[in-house]
């Protein structure tokens, strides 16, 4: 994981949406960081619910640490993991004043509509069907807060 | 020694008859189109990685299938993992098994499930071995790979 540096080589990188990808499947983590790595976003993965909550500053030691780590503009999780599931996560994410604001999206292999409203009952900005495609990807870039000088979303065309 | 042309013809001809014979469908060519300079050897890298999860995920369904009493959740599960994997790099027909295979798990009838997943694996590594060849030979000879759309 990258941890904030302020060398004049890495300034391209942080200006990148940085979107973090959640997913117990390898295989999937692997995909999914390819599609939006070639969508000019920056990928942080975790293979648990778990991590990804340390990640976005929600850890054990959240208490301790003022710095939350690097800023995550989306989160993009599989919604059947082992533990923690994604709609657990999306809750947790929903449930806590520092980052109830970042987009999370739910990918599922299953078509079931009950999940799918569950999901977005709970705040989920969309819920897709796996595999994702690039097209997929493209989409989603309008719903990254992306925090630079210009405010507020930033929609680039597909 | 083949010529390039023979080669690439070859390629195509046995690329477009995994897709007819629905040994792969168009995840396959979404993972082909994800991979570039910066990302050489992705294809072959992801597929690499499913061939170890699914070895690993089938040796777990048979052990899982050998107890006293089998434990149907866990068999499941593994099922649903194996399909997922199967799904994301394109392997349609193992895909397909595995969605049998859960429908049997309700009925019990799994060693027989078990035996076709693996059949269906197989085939589908084999096929993809066969493709990767051909494709280190294109490159080798000094060609490039076909892109199909």
């Amino acid at each position: 994981m990258d941890s904030s540096s302020t060398t004049v080589g890495m300034k391209e990188e942080e200006e990148k949406p940085h979107v973090l990808v959640v997913d117990d499947s390898l295989i999937d983590r692997k995909i999914m960081e390819k599609l939006f790595t070639n969508s000019a976003c920056k990928v942080t993965t975790a293979e648990s619910g778990q991590k990804a909550l340390e990640l976005l500053g929600q850890g054990e030691d959240k208490h301790t640490h003022m710095n939350k780590g690097p800023k995550i503009n989306l989160v993009v999780t599989d919604y059947c993991m082992p533990g923690m599931t994604g709609y657990d996560l999306l809750r947790k994410v929903k449930e806590s004043s520092d980052i109830k604001e970042i987009p999370v999206i739910v990918v599922s292999s299953e078509n079931v509509p009950t999940r799918i409203e569950k999901c977005l009952e709970e705040g989920a900005q969309e819920f897709i069907l796996k595999p994702l495609k690039q097209s997929d990807v493209k989409k989603l870039r309008c719903h990254m807060q992306f925090r630079r000088s210009i405010k507020g979303r930033l929609c680039i065309g597909a | 020694m083949a010529s390039v042309t023979q080669l690439q013809r070859q390629f195509i001809e046995y690329t477009t008859s995994l897709y007819n014979e629905g040994y792969l469908d168009d995840q396959f060519t979404q993972l082909q189109k994800l991979q570039d300079e910066s990302n050489p050897d992705f294809v072959v890298e992801v597929v690499s990685l499913f061939f170890e999860d699914s070895e690993k995920l089938l040796n777990n369904l048979a052990t899982a299938l050998q107890q006293k009493t089998v434990d149907y959740k866990q068999v499941d599960s593994h099922v649903h993992q194996f399909k997922g994997s199967s799904s994301s790099i394109g392997a349609q027909r193992v895909t397909n098994m595995c969605v049998h295979f859960r429908n049997f798990c309700e009925e019990k009838n799994l060693e027989g499930c078990l035996q076709q997943a693996k059949h269906e694996y197989i085939l589908v590594r084999n096929k993809l071995e066969a493709l990767f060849r051909l494709e280190q030979q294109i490159l080798q000879a000094g060609g490039s790979i076909p892109m199909m759309e």
